[in-house]
C-alpha cells in the first residue's frame, strides 16, 4: 500500500495547524491531568475522553476554511438565540437557574454555543460592512450582542454572560470602537468597583436591593468584601481557597500533599476552584508556570491573529485570544479572592467537557482564520488526492 | 489573498494596533495576578501556613431550636420533643459498614436509615456525628446501652423532634414540616440560604410552618473547630450561638377547632370564624382532616394512597382553597348593593313575587312568605329569589361585579396562610378571558340573574364568605384576616403582638348596613334558620345558602332522590352577638342539601359551644 498520498494529505492539513499553539494546549492538558489526579482521581478517565474530544474539535475546526465559518455565522447565531428563548420558555431548572434544554435525546446548554456564535456573528457582520464602516455599525453590533447576553443573564448565569459579552466586546474593540466610548466605559466600571469597596458595608445591609442584580449575586459580591459574613455558605469557599493558596508558599506542599485540597476544604476543587489545588500543591512556582503557559498561548494566538490575511480573521482571532484571557484572569482572580465567585472555569484545566470543547473549538477557529491566505489548502487538499 | 484587496490598510493596521493593546492588557493582567499570588504565597505565606497547618478549621453548624406554635390560650399546636437517636461519629469508627451491620442486630436499621445516614455524612464532610436511627424506643436504648462497649464512636443522643399535639384538629392551619428535598435545596441555594440551613433537616411545607418558616427557623450558629490532619476535631476556636426561632401564638382556639372537626363527623366541609373587630381567625377547620405527623419522615406509600387518592381529599384545605358558589349567602351583599345604588329603599314592597319571567323562561319561587308584600327585610329573612332576580336585572352585571369587587369578592383576602384561592367573581371581562370561543365569551342576561342569587359562575372560599360578612358587620372597614396573634422571643420572653391591619374601606351608609343585618337577625329568629337557632342564649344574625353543584336543566330538584355527590352544598354565614358581633363565621357542608337543614344547625352547635365556653370563663373579650 502506498502511504505517500496520505502523508501528503497530512502535510497539507498540518499547514493549517500551528505547532506552538498545539504545544501550549498539550502542555496545559498535561498539567490538567496532573492536577486532577490529585484533586479528583476518579475523574481522570473521563478527563482523557474530554481532552481527546477537545483536541479533535480543535484540529477539525482548523481544517474548515474560515470563509465557511463565516457562512455559518448567521445560522449559528439565529439557532442559538432561538434555543435561548426556548430555554427561558421551557428550560429545565436546576439550582435556581434555568440553563438547560431537554431535546429528548440530550440536555443542551445553548448559552455555551453562544460563546462562539456571538463573536462569529459580529465578525461576519463587520466583514460584510468592512468597506463602509460607520459609527452605527457598532450600534448594530451592540444590539446583536445585547440580545443573547440579556437572555443568558435572565437564566440567570452571570459567568457565561460575562464571557459572551467579553467575546462580543473584543470583536467591537478590534473592529475599531472609538476610544472615546471605551475609556468612559472602563472608567465607569472602575469607579463602580471602587465605590463598592468603599461603600460595601452599607450596601450589603440585607434590606438594600441592588438594581439589575439578583439577590444571590449581591450575596456573592458582599461575601467577597467580607467572607466572614457567611462562613457556613459562600464565604467558606473564599476563605478556604485563600488559605490553600497562601499556605502553598513558593514551592508548594507537593503533589497530593495539599492538606486543604485533600481534606475537602476546597469546594468545587475539580472544576472552578482547581487553581487553588494547583497553587497549594505546586506553590507560587507552579502558579507562575501556569500563567506563563497561558501567556505563551495567548501571545502566540495574538501573533497569529495579527498575521491573519483577512481582517475578519484578525477580528475572530483577537476575540478568541481576548476571551481565553478573560477566562484565565477571572478564574484566577476569583479563586484568589480578587473577584466575586462567578461560574467561570480555568481554561483547559478545569474538569468539564463542554467548556473544554468550546475553548478548543475557539482555538481551531483562530487557526483556521490564520491559515486563510491559501484557499487551495485545507479541505480542498482532499480533492487533489482523490 | 482575495480578501486582502477589500480590507483597507487603515482598518487593518488599527486592528493590529489594538491586538498590541490586548497583548499589553494580557501582560498587565497576569502581572496583577502574579502580584496577588505573591502577596498570598510569599509575603503572607507564614500567616496562611499557620491557618492551614495549626488551624485547619472546620465550621460546624449549631442548629437553632425551631419556634413553637401555640393557640390563643397558650396550648401547644406544634412543639419540639426530645427523642433518642443513635449517632455515629465516622472519624472514630474504623469500619463503618461493619459497625452498621453489627448495630442492625441490636436495633432495627432500615434501608432508608442507611441512605439518610450516608447522605448526611457527605453533607457534613465527615465532621461531627451523624444519626443512623431516630426515635429509638426505650427498649432499644436499653439494649444498646448494654452493648455500648462494643461500639466505640457510637452514642445515644437526645434530640428534638417536631410534634403536633392537636393532630387533625389544627392540621390545615398549622401545616407540617417535611425533610428538605431537592426542590427546597435548590430554592435555598437560589436565595443564598444554604449556609443558614446547614445542619437543618426539616423545613415548613404547609400552613403556618411554611408561611412563617423564617421566623420559626431562627438563625444557625456555628462553631469553629480546629481539625488535625486526619480531619478530627481537636479544639474549639470560637463559637457563635444559634438564635432560636420565635414562638408563634396563633389566634385560633384549639378546643374550638377540635369541637368543630368533631361536629362535622367526617362530612366534607369547612368552617371559618373571624373576629370582626381585629380580623383575627378564631377557627379554621377543613373536614375531613389528616394527621400531620405522617409528613415528618415522608409519607409511606400506603398513607400517601389513603390521603391523596381519597375521594374526600383530606389534604385539601377547603376553608382556604375550596371555592363554591355562595348560593343565597350572597344575598346580603346584593341587598347592600341594592340600597347603596339607590335602586331599592328599605320599606319598598313588591307584589306578585312568585314568578319571574326572563326572555320566555319562567323562574318560580313557591315559598309562601315570598309571594307578596316582599320588601328587602322579608326578602333576606325568607330568602326570596324573585326580589333579587328583579334587582340584579335592574343593576346589570357591571354594577354587580364592580361593587362586589370592592368587597373583595374574587380576590384573595390576604390571610397569612400560603396558597389562598382567589375564587371567581364573574364579570364581562372575566368571561371574555375565561372562554376561548367567541360565542361563549359573550355575557348573557340570564347569567346576571343566577349571579344575583349566588349561583352560576360565582365561586368563593368559606374564608372569603366570612371575611365579606365581617366587612359588612364593620360598616365597610376591610381588615386583613390573620392567624398570627403574636411572636414571642424565646430568650427574652418578649411578646410582640400582631395587630389587625386595615386594608381598605368601602363607603356604606350605616342605615343600609343596619337594615341588612337586622334582616339577617330575623332570618335566625323567624326566617330560614329559625328552627336551627330556636332558643339560643345569644342573639345571632345569619343567612342560609344552598349552592347548586349541578345544573338540573329543568328537572325538579329532589334532595332525597339525587345522588349524594350531586346534592347541593349547604351554606350558612352568621354573626353574633347581633348588637356587637365578636364572631363572624361561614360554614359549608358539601352535598349537605339546603342550608337551613344542615349548615345552620351545625353553626348553632358551634356557636353554642363557643359562647358557653367563652362567656363562662369570662374570656369573651380576652382576645
Amino acid at each position: 500500500m502506498n502511504l505517500m498520498p496520505w502523508l501528503a494529505v497530512l502535510r497539507q492539513m498540518a499547514r493549517r495547524w500551528d505547532l506552538p499553539l498545539l504545544g501550549c494546549v498539550s502542555l496545559l492538558f498535561a498539567g490538567g491531568q496532573v492536577v486532577l489526579m490529585s484533586a479528583s482521581p476518579d475523574r481522570v478517565d473521563s478527563l482523557w475522553v474530554h481532552q481527546c474530544l477537545a483536541l479533535a474539535a480543535l484540529l477539525v475546526a482548523a481544517q474548515v476554511p474560515f470563509r465557511w465559518w463565516l457562512r455559518l455565522a448567521l445560522p449559528l447565531y439565529l439557532v442559538g438565540v432561538l434555543l435561548l428563548v426556548a430555554v427561558l420558555l421551557f428550560g429545565e431548572t436546576a439550582k435556581g437557574a434555568t440553563r438547560w434544554l431537554n431535546l429528548g435525546v440530550a440536555r443542551v446548554q445553548p448559552s455555551e454555543l453562544m460563546k462562539l456564535a456571538v463573536p462569529l456573528m459580529l465578525v461576519w457582520y463587520f466583514s460584510l460592512r468592512r468597506q463602509s464602516l460607520a459609527w452605527w455599525d457598532h450600534a448594530v453590533a451592540l444590539v446583536l450582542l445585547a440580545i443573547p447576553a440579556a437572555l443568558i443573564l435572565k437564566q440567570p448565569d452571570l459567568g457565561t454572560t460575562i464571557l459572551v459579552v467579553a467575546a462580543g466586546g473584543f470583536v467591537l474593540f478590534f473592529a475599531g470602537l472609538s476610544w472615546r466610548l471605551i475609556v468612559p466605559l472602563v472608567l465607569a466600571l472602575a469607579i463602580g468597583v471602587g465605590a463598592l469597596l468603599v461603600q460595601g458595608d452599607r450596601w450589603c445591609e440585607p434590606d438594600v436591593a441592588w438594581p439589575m442584580l439578583h439577590d444571590y449575586q449581591k450575596q456573592r459580591v458582599c461575601t467577597l468584601l467580607d467572607p466572614e459574613r457567611d462562613p457556613l455558605g459562600k464565604g467558606f469557599h473564599t476563605i478556604q481557597a485563600a488559605i490553600a493558596i497562601g499556605s502553598g508558599g513558593v514551592w508548594g506542599k507537593g503533589w497530593r500533599e495539599g492538606t486543604q485540597s485533600q481534606l475537602s476544604f476546597i469546594p468545587e476543587r475539580h472544576t472552578d476552584f482547581i487553581f487553588a489545588v494547583l497553587a497549594e500543591e505546586f506553590g507560587f512556582f507552579g502558579a507562575a508556570v501556569l500563567l506563563a503557559a497561558y501567556a505563551l498561548l495567548l501571545l502566540r494566538g495574538a501573533w497569529l491573529s495579527a498575521r491573519s490575511p483577512t481582517w475578519a480573521g484578525m477580528l475572530m482571532g483577537g476575540a478568541v485570544v481576548g476571551t481565553t484571557f478573560i477566562y484565565a484572569f477571572v478564574n484566577v482572580a476569583m479563586v484568589s479572592g480578587m473577584l466575586p465567585v462567578v461560574g467561570v472555569p480555568l481554561p483547559f484545566i478545569s474538569y468539564g467537557g463542554t467548556a473544554l470543547v468550546t475553548l478548543a473549538t475557539g482555538l481551531g477557529l483562530l487557526s483556521s482564520a490564520a491559515a486563510e491566505h491559501a484557499p487551495e489548502r485545507g479541505f480542498s487538499g482532499w480533492r487533489r488526492v482523490t | 489573498m482575495t480578501d486582502r484587496g477589500l480590507d483597507s490598510e487603515a482598518v487593518v493596521s488599527r486592528t493590529r494596533r489594538r491586538l498590541a493593546v490586548l497583548v499589553v492588557l494580557i501582560l498587565a493582567g497576569f502581572s496583577g495576578l502574579l502580584g496577588r499570588l505573591h502577596q498570598l504565597q510569599v509575603r503572607e505565606h507564614a500567616r496562611f501556613q499557620t491557618l492551614a497547618e495549626d488551624n485547619r478549621q472546620a465550621f460546624v453548624p449549631i442548629v437553632p431550636h425551631r419556634g413553637q406554635i401555640l393557640d390563643v390560650h397558650g396550648e401547644a399546636l406544634a412543639r419540639n420533643v426530645r427523642a433518642y437517636t443513635l449517632e455515629i461519629d465516622p472519624a472514630q469508627v474504623r469500619n463503618l459498614d461493619d459497625t452498621i451491620e453489627r448495630l442492625s442486630r441490636i436495633v432495627t436499621i432500615e434501608e432508608s436509615d442507611r441512605k439518610r445516614f450516608l447522605r448526611q455524612m457527605r453533607d457534613q464532610r465527615g465532621l461531627g456525628s451523624v444519626a443512623i436511627r431516630q426515635h429509638l424506643t426505650d427498649e432499644e436504648v436499653a439494649r444498646f446501652v448494654a452493648w455500648k462497649f462494643a461500639f466505640p464512636g457510637v452514642e445515644v443522643q437526645a434530640r428534638l423532634f417536631r410534634e403536633y399535639p392537636q393532630g387533625e384538629a389544627t392540621a390545615h392551619v398549622v401545616g407540617y414540616l417535611g425533610r428538605i428535598n431537592e426542590q427546597d435545596q435548590e430554592r435555598l441555594e437560589a436565595e443564598g440560604l444554604t449556609g443558614a440551613y446547614r445542619g437543618t433537616d426539616y423545613i415548613g411545607k404547609e400552613g403556618i410552618e411554611l408561611q412563617y418558616e423564617t421566623l420559626l427557623h431562627g438563625t444557625t450558629g456555628w462553631e469553629r473547630l480546629e481539625v488535625n490532619a486526619a480531619g478530627r476535631a481537636v479544639r474549639r476556636l470560637d463559637r457563635r450561638e444559634a438564635v432560636s426561632g420565635k414562638d408563634l401564638v396563633l389566634t385560633i382556639d384549639a378546643r374550638l377547632q377540635r369541637f368543630v372537626l368533631d361536629a362535622f363527623a367526617g362530612r366534607r366541609g369547612a368552617f371559618v370564624a373571624l373576629d370582626p373587630r381585629d380580623g383575627s381567625v378564631i377557627a379554621m377547620v377543613s373536614s375531613p382532616s389528616f394527621d400531620p405527623k405522617l409528613f415528618l419522615d415522608g409519607l409511606s406509600q400506603a398513607d400517601w394512597e389513603r390521603l391523596a387518592l381519597s375521594e374526600d381529599r383530606p389534604l385539601f384545605n377547603r376553608a382556604l382553597r375550596g371555592t363554591y358558589p355562595p348560593g343565597s349567602t350572597f344575598k346580603p351583599f346584593m341587598a347592600t348593593l341594592g340600597l347603596t345604588s339607590g335602586k331599592r329603599q328599605p320599606g319598598q314592597r313588591f307584589d306578585r313575587q312568585g314568578m319571574f319571567e326572563y326572555s320566555g323562561v319562567k323562574l318560580y319561587d313557591k315559598k309562601s312568605s315570598c309571594q307578596s308584600g316582599v320588601d328587602l327585610h322579608r326578602a333576606l329573612t325568607f330568602s326570596c329569589n324573585v326580589y333579587f332576580y328583579t334587582l340584579g336585572n335592574e343593576l346589570g352585571i357591571d354594577a354587580i361585579s364592580s361593587f362586589m369587587s370592592k368587597l373583595g369578592f374574587g380576590q384573595r383576602t390576604g390571610i397569612d396562610l400560603p396558597n389562598e384561592a382567589p375564587g371567581v367573581l364573574p364579570s364581562r371581562e372575566w368571561k371574555r378571558q375565561r372562554f376561548k370561543k367567541a360565542s361563549q365569551q359573550q355575557w348573557f342576561g340570564g347569567e346576571t340573574l343566577s349571579t344575583s342569587i349566588g349561583q352560576g359562575y360565582n365561586a368563593y372560599t368559606p374564608l372569603k364568605m366570612a371575611h365579606a360578612l365581617s366587612i359588612l358587620v364593620n360598616g365597610g372597614v376591610i381588615r386583613k384576616p390573620h392567624v398570627l396573634a403574636a411572636t414571642i422571643d424565646p430568650v427574652t420572653g418578649e411578646r410582640t403582638p400582631v395587630s389587625g391591619e386595615v386594608t381598605g374601606f368601602v363607603k356604606l351608609d350605616p342605615a343600609h348596613v343596619d337594615a341588612v343585618l337586622r334582616a339577617m337577625v330575623d332570618g335566625a329568629r323567624i326566617g330560614t334558620s329559625a328552627r336551627a337557632f330556636a332558643g339560643a342564649a345569644y342573639s345571632v344574625g345569619g343567612k342560609t345558602g344552598t349552592a347548586q353543584v349541578f345544573s338540573l336543566q329543568g328537572r325538579k330538584y329532589d334532595p332525597s332522590a339525587t345522588d349524594e355527590d350531586l346534592r347541593d352544598h349547604s351554606w350558612y354565614i352568621a354573626f353574633a352577638p347581633a348588637d356587637e358581633p365578636r364572631i363572624v363565621a361561614a360554614i359549608i357542608v358539601e352535598n349537605g342539601g339546603p342550608g337551613g337543614r344542615t349548615a345552620a344547625p351545625l353553626m348553632r352547635q358551634i356557636f353554642d359551644y363557643y359562647f358557653s365556653s367563652h362567656e363562662g370563663s369570662g374570656e369573651g373579650d380576652g382576645r
